[in-house]
């Protein structure tokens, strides 16, 4: 019983934070997206993701499709994106 | 007022006169500018046949409609039309297409100009150039000149 309550309330804390990557950062990580059960920070989800691999210069970050900041805390249901400088236009 | 990505080639020309016709605005404006980028066959490097454009299609959208909410809020615009392209594209075709209606060329002429500069720096989207050799991403906007 006292298990089954553990088990329990490690679900209900889990989260869910889905981490994307684009352009020649997807392609030198070798992949574009993965799920993450807990972060606190995009710094955090980045280190998880990549296995703590450097922070590349220029890296830009966006929270739920707006830019941020490695430091910007991070929240259930959160999507954090990371991409080189972008070149449109 | 419209935005979209577009995943086919696009016709600048066309898609500002469909712009123009749909909003209803005859007599009100006296200025339109616009802009198009269209893809060279030269950048660093030369002979590039092909380039393949990347975006975070829902971050995209949303950035989109933000400049042009925001333009709309600087100057005071009767309409304003912003189309990307995404996917494939070819030397000579278009990439970009922005324009701008308003009552006077100073609101049209600033606007037109400070959305493909903001577009360039911060929407979301990724070149990656291909030659002989090869595909090469683009590693970062000139500043216009």
């Amino acid at each position: 019983m006292l298990s089954s309550n553990f088990k329990l309330a490690e679900t209900i804390n889990q989260m869910s934070i889905q981490v994307k990557f684009f352009a020649s950062l997807r392609e030198k990580l070798g992949q574009s997206d993965m799920e993450l059960t807990a972060a606190t920070t995009a710094q955090d989800a980045w280190n998880q993701a990549t296995q703590n691999k450097p922070v590349p210069d220029n890296l830009l970050v966006a929270i739920n499709l707006d830019y941020a900041k490695l430091d910007t805390p991070l929240q259930d249901g959160d999507e954090v994106a990371f991409f080189p400088p972008v070149t449109g236009g | 007022m419209a935005s979209w990505v577009s995943d086919s080639l696009i016709e600048p020309w066309q898609l500002i006169a469909e712009q123009q016709a749909a909003q209803n605005i005859e007599g009100q404006y006296g200025a339109t500018a616009s802009f198009i980028g269209s893809m060279r066959d030269f950048s660093d490097r030369t002979d590039i046949k092909k380039m393949v454009l990347e975006h975070y299609p829902a971050m995209t959208s949303r950035y989109l409609e933000k400049l042009e909410d925001t333009a709309r809020q600087r100057w005071p615009l009767l309409n304003c039309l912003i189309v990307h392209r995404v996917g494939e594209v070819h030397p000579g075709d278009a990439i970009v297409v922005i324009a701008c209606w308003s009552a006077h060329r100073r609101a049209a002429l600033d606007a037109c100009d400070w959305l493909i500069e903001e577009l360039k720096y911060k929407a979301p989207f990724w070149k990656k150039e291909f030659t002989d050799d090869g595909g090469h991403w683009v590693s970062g906007n000139t500043d216009g000149h």
